[in-house]
This record gives C-alpha cells, sequence and structure tokens, in this order.
C-alpha cells in the first residue's frame, strides 16, 4: 500500500479553486481567517481583488456571500465545517437557501478525523443541517480526483451548494480521467454479497476492508456516495435488490447523515436493514485520526467484524 | 408644490398603502413600516436609481430593507412607484399572493433581497457594496437597520467589514424609533449612544429627524460625497408616526387595526 498517494481533499480544493479562478473571472473567494488550513490561500495570492478575509465573523461571511451572489457572481465561502453549518446555520436558511442564492459553501475539517483538536471542532452534525435545507445540494467528495472535480462542477450549476471536506489525508483512489455526476454514485467494486455506502474519508475504509472480506470469500460492492443530496435512490434499490446486506459508513453522527438518507429511501421504496456505521450519537475527543476513527468504529476493522457477523453465506 | 410638499404628500399615500395592507392581512407590523414611510419615500421617490421596468437592471441602487418585517412599507413604496399594482398590496400575507410577510426577492419585483431574521442586512449590503466597487459600478447600496436590529452581534461584525473595505459606497439608515417588542430601547437591550458606535466603528455620522423630508433629503445628499468610509444616518422615528392612536404605542409593533381603528387612520391620513 506504500505506493499510494495520500491527499487531503482540504489540499485538493485549494488546488482546484485556484485552476478554477484562472478560468473564471466570476469566482469570489471568502474565508474566516482560516485561509491557510482551508488552502483558499493558494486563491489569495494569485487574486487577492477578489479575495476577501471576512476574520473570526462566520456569519458575516455567509451573508456577505450573499450579497455578493446578486452581482451574478459565483462566492466561495470557506471556514471549518463546525463554524460554517454551526454556527451560520440561520445566514445558511435565511439569506442562502430560502432565496436559493448561488453560494457555493466549501467546509474543510469535517468529522471526527479532525483529531487533535477535540470535540469542539470535529463536525459531526453538518450533513443532517445541511440536507434538510430545501434548496441545497450536499457534497462530501471523498479523494482528490473527485474534490477536483466538485470543486469546479458546483460553479455550473445554479444555486446553495454544501460542499463537506476533510483534514485528514487520504488515498487518492480515483485516475485523473474518472468521470463523476452530480446525484450519481459511484461503483468502486463489483459485489453481490454486501453493499457499503461510503463518503469522504470513510471511502478508502470501505476498499480497505472489502478487500480483506474478499480473501475471506465475501464479495463487496464499495459504493462512493459523492453527492448526499439530491441522493441517488435508484442505486440504492439496485444495491438493495442486488445484494444481500446493506452497510452505511459515515465520518458524522449516525443521525441524520448518510445512512439516514438512505434509509429514508428503504423505507420509502424498497423495506430492507441497513447497517449504519458511524459516530454514534456521542461526541468526539482529542487523538489522532486513526485512533479515533478506530475508537469510534468507523474503520475498516469495524466494517469486517460487523459485516461478518451479520452476513449469511 | 415644492419637490419637499411632493414628497411629503407621497409618504401620506404611502402611509394608506401600509395600513391598507395590514389591515386587510389582519396582521403585519404597522409600528415600525409608519416609522420609517418618509425615508422610504424619500428614496424611492427622489434619490434611488432604479427602473421599475427592469427591476434587475444591474447598475441600480440597491435598498436592503434588513428589518424585514416592514415589508408594508417598502411594498407600499414598491406599487406606488409602479413595480407592481397597488390593488395588490390587498392580498399582503394572503395565501395565494405573492406579498409575503417578510420580503422575498424572488416572488415581488424590486424587492433586493430577501429578509426577514434580523441582523443579516448590513452584511449583504456589504457584499453588493463590494461587488460595486471591484467592477467599477456607480449604483450606491443602502442598508436600513431597526433599532433593536442593531442588538443582533452580526450587525457588528458587518460594520467592521464595512469599515476594513472603506464602503463608501454604502448608506445605512437607523430607524431610532425607540421601541422594539419588549419595549423602549433602554429597557430591553439598550444599543446607545448609537452614533457613537458606528462613529467607532469607522463610519461617518449624521444625526436627522427621520420625518423632517428635506433633512431626509439633505442626508442623502452629504453621504454622497463621503469618500474612503461608510456612512450611517441615524434617524431619530416615531414608531406609528402619522396615526395618532398608534405614534409611541409598542403595542402597535406587530398588529392590525380593527375595521373602526382603520376608518379612523385612513381618515387622519387624508386630513393631514
Amino acid at each position: 500500500m506504500e505506493n499510494i498517494k495520500k491527499k487531503a481533499t482540504r489540499q485538493s480544493y485549494g488546488e482546484a479553486l485556484l485552476e478554477l479562478g484562472r478560468k473564471n473571472k466570476d469566482i469570489i473567494v471568502l474565508d474566516a481567517d482560516l485561509a491557510g488550513a482551508t488552502k483558499t490561500d493558494l486563491f489569495a495570492k494569485e487574486f487577492p481583488d477578489r479575495f476577501f478575509d471576512m476574520g473570526i465573523a462566520e456569519q458575516d461571511m455567509i451573508s456577505t456571500a450573499s450579497g455578493i451572489s446578486t452581482c451574478r457572481k459565483i462566492p466561495y465561502a470557506s471556514t471549518f465545517a463546525v463554524f460554517a453549518a454551526g454556527r451560520a446555520y440561520d445566514q445558511i436558511r435565511n439569506s442562502v437557501c430560502y432565496p436559493n442564492l448561488n453560494v457555493k459553501i466549501v467546509a474543510t475539517h469535517a468529522g471526527i478525523t479532525v483529531g487533535e483538536d477535540g470535540a469542539t471542532h470535529q463536525m459531526i452534525e453538518d450533513i443532517s443541517l445541511m440536507r434538510t435545507l430545501p434548496n441545497m445540494t450536499v457534497l462530501s467528495t471523498s479523494d482528490d480526483t473527485q474534490t477536483k472535480w466538485a470543486v469546479e462542477e458546483i460553479s455550473k450549476i445554479q444555486g446553495p451548494v454544501y460542499l463537506r471536506l476533510a483534514r485528514l489525508a487520504t488515498n487518492i483512489i480515483y485516475p485523473e480521467s474518472q468521470k463523476f455526476e452530480i446525484g450519481k454514485m459511484v461503483e468502486i467494486t463489483k459485489g453481490e454479497d454486501v453493499t457499503i455506502f461510503a463518503t469522504g474519508v470513510t471511502v478508502e475504509q470501505a476498499i480497505n476492508a472489502s478487500g480483506e472480506l474478499k480473501k475471506q470469500g465475501i464479495s463487496v460492492r464499495v459504493v462512493d456516495v459523492h453527492t448526499i443530496k439530491p441522493i441517488d435512490k435508484e442505486m440504492i434499490l439496485k444495491c438493495a435488490k442486488e445484494t444481500k446486506l446493506l452497510v452505511s459508513i459515515e465520518d458524522h453522527n449516525i443521525i441524520g447523515g448518510l445512512g439516514s438518507a438512505i434509509s429514508e429511501v428503504l423505507t420509502d421504496l424498497y423495506p430492507k436493514k441497513l447497517i449504519r456505521t458511524g459516530i454514534k450519537d456521542t461526541f468526539g475527543r482529542s487523538g489522532n485520526a486513526k485512533e479515533l476513527m478506530n475508537l469510534y468504529n468507523i474503520d475498516a476493522e469495524y466494517l469486517i467484524k460487523t459485516i461478518k457477523s451479520n452476513i449469511s453465506m | 408644490m415644492s419637490k419637499v410638499e411632493e414628497l411629503e404628500k407621497k409618504a401620506k399615500t404611502i402611509r394608506k398603502g401600509i395600513i391598507e395592507a395590514v389591515y386587510e392581512a389582519k396582521s403585519g407590523h404597522p409600528g415600525g413600516s409608519l416609522s420609517i414611510a418618509d425615508i422610504l419615500t424619500v428614496l424611492y421617490f427622489n434619490e434611488l436609481k432604479i427602473d421599475e421596468n427592469n427591476p434587475d437592471w444591474e447598475e441600480r441602487d440597491r435598498v436592503i430593507l434588513s428589518k424585514g418585517h416592514c415589508s408594508p412599507a417598502l411594498y407600499s413604496v414598491l406599487a406606488n412607484r409602479g413595480f407592481f399594482k397597488v390593488e395588490d398590496l390587498k392580498t399582503f400575507r394572503k395565501i395565494d399572493s405573492y406579498l409575503q410577510g417578510h420580503p422575498d426577492k424572488n416572488k415581488v419585483p424590486g424587492v433586493d433581497m430577501t429578509t426577514g431574521s434580523l441582523g443579516q442586512g448590513l452584511s449583504i449590503a456589504n457584499g453588493i457594496a463590494l461587488m460595486g466597487k471591484l467592477q467599477n459600478k456607480n449604483y450606491r447600496v443602502y442598508a436600513i437597520l431597526g433599532d433593536g436590529e442593531i442588538e443582533e452581534g452580526q450587525i457588528w461584525e458587518a460594520t467592521m467589514t464595512s469599515n476594513k473595505y472603506k464602503l463608501d459606497n454604502l448608506c445605512v439608515i437607523i430607524d431610532n424609533n425607540n421601541l422594539q417588542i419588549d419595549g423602549s430601547i433602554e429597557e430591553v437591550m439598550s444599543s446607545y449612544p448609537i452614533d457613537e458606535k458606528f462613529k467607532s466603528f469607522g463610519f461617518q455620522i449624521i444625526n436627522i429627524d427621520g420625518h423632517n423630508i428635506q433633512e431626509i433629503m439633505d442626508a442623502f445628499e452629504v453621504a454622497k460625497n463621503v469618500k474612503n468610509k461608510p456612512t450611517c444616518i441615524i434617524a431619530k422615528t416615531i414608531k406609528g408616526k402619522g396615526i395618532s392612536f398608534m405614534e409611541n404605542r409598542v403595542e402597535w409593533h406587530g398588529k392590525a387595526p380593527t375595521e373602526e381603528q382603520y376608518k379612523i387612520a385612513m381618515k387622519e391620513l387624508s386630513n393631514i
């Protein structure tokens, strides 16, 4: 595994945003005193006139972005997920989503994999908060290739977007030539026994688990859910019909996140059990990301154990 | 008729529209709508560069009614300025009407931004003013805030932004009617001294009587010539201004007149 390249999706964001800024003069970037961490500083250096550092004032940043969007510009507003989706929730609801404005909120440092900063900075409720907002599109990308695609793609769609990114460096999963489509899940591995729906940093864990389970005679279909909303109903239905066991894994509270979104579709269209893996309605703690993923049961090890004890071969 | 007299007459028409809308809706916010009626009249009938036939005109001046609950006043000036039919004011807040309880930019022609949740309008106005600067456009941005509304912390985040970027194309207007829902500003949560606060945040301050048409006109003129800093006009106003039984009465913040009260109000507006 040593030859697999790793990169944090926040880094991919910074690089892609700079590229996008070169191509599209309508891109405006805002940050809240975290440009070095969210990597918007790459854009800021080359385009100082189109970059606004709003200071430690996330509510002001989001509403300013909505004002900017009414001038036919495309603002990308970035900070840590906890401050974007949490602190500025009402601004996102009333000044962005209700008026359906073309504001792109790119939130980095999502989930417990933020690590050592601890629970106050580990945003595990943002998917839930953002996907319940009418007009909002919610993305959660898993690697460098996909994130770079998403950063440009969301500039082409009209309306609010929440893009969830991570601090943790994870494997580059896809070749540069890989095609993606908003609202279409990606079937990474073929499998008939189990489907693992994963998103963001947990996709790598699902892939690792599938490799190990394959050796033990269990074939696993890994599905990368980069679009949480709108959710890909057809793929959920297909997997529910074609595989025996359904599992979801996310670096997010199991209430309201990826597992909930899939459950809603299953309840409506094809009632079937889904094993939801994620943070079990508790706050995180300090520690390194790998240790935390293990402690909170969102890693390959836990997936393997869970699948083996639930599958009837 | 002088310009001032003409605008004073127009303000009466605007107030009638407010009363009409709130009476027909049997709900709404007449007090704060009446206190900004003169300011909005001067803006929409003397000051703003706008086109009722092209509400989304890119070069237009913008008004962000941050105190969005005073939508009856905004709707009344927009209707009387020709953005939509005056008779539609009677549909305010009704189930099949485009005139929502709080202003909705996607439903009402001439509304520059959807507002309602207090404290967000100045940030929005900053965003528009920043883009005006970036694109060398000449439009001006007006943000109308309540004196109770500025208790919201986001307002003070936004004032730092207005100051940092030297937004001289921005004019903030504080409707200082001294009343909020639970009582007077001093009783509930004093935002005073408003002028000194905004001054220390880098604004040019203009104190005026918010019901004196000439003073309002002059203030906008002065604001246009301020360079390298934003302006804040603090307009001393009377909540419920123009209707005797509503003036300075906190209970008229958010309720509709009865049929009898409606008749008295309309008569008073005809007599003045």
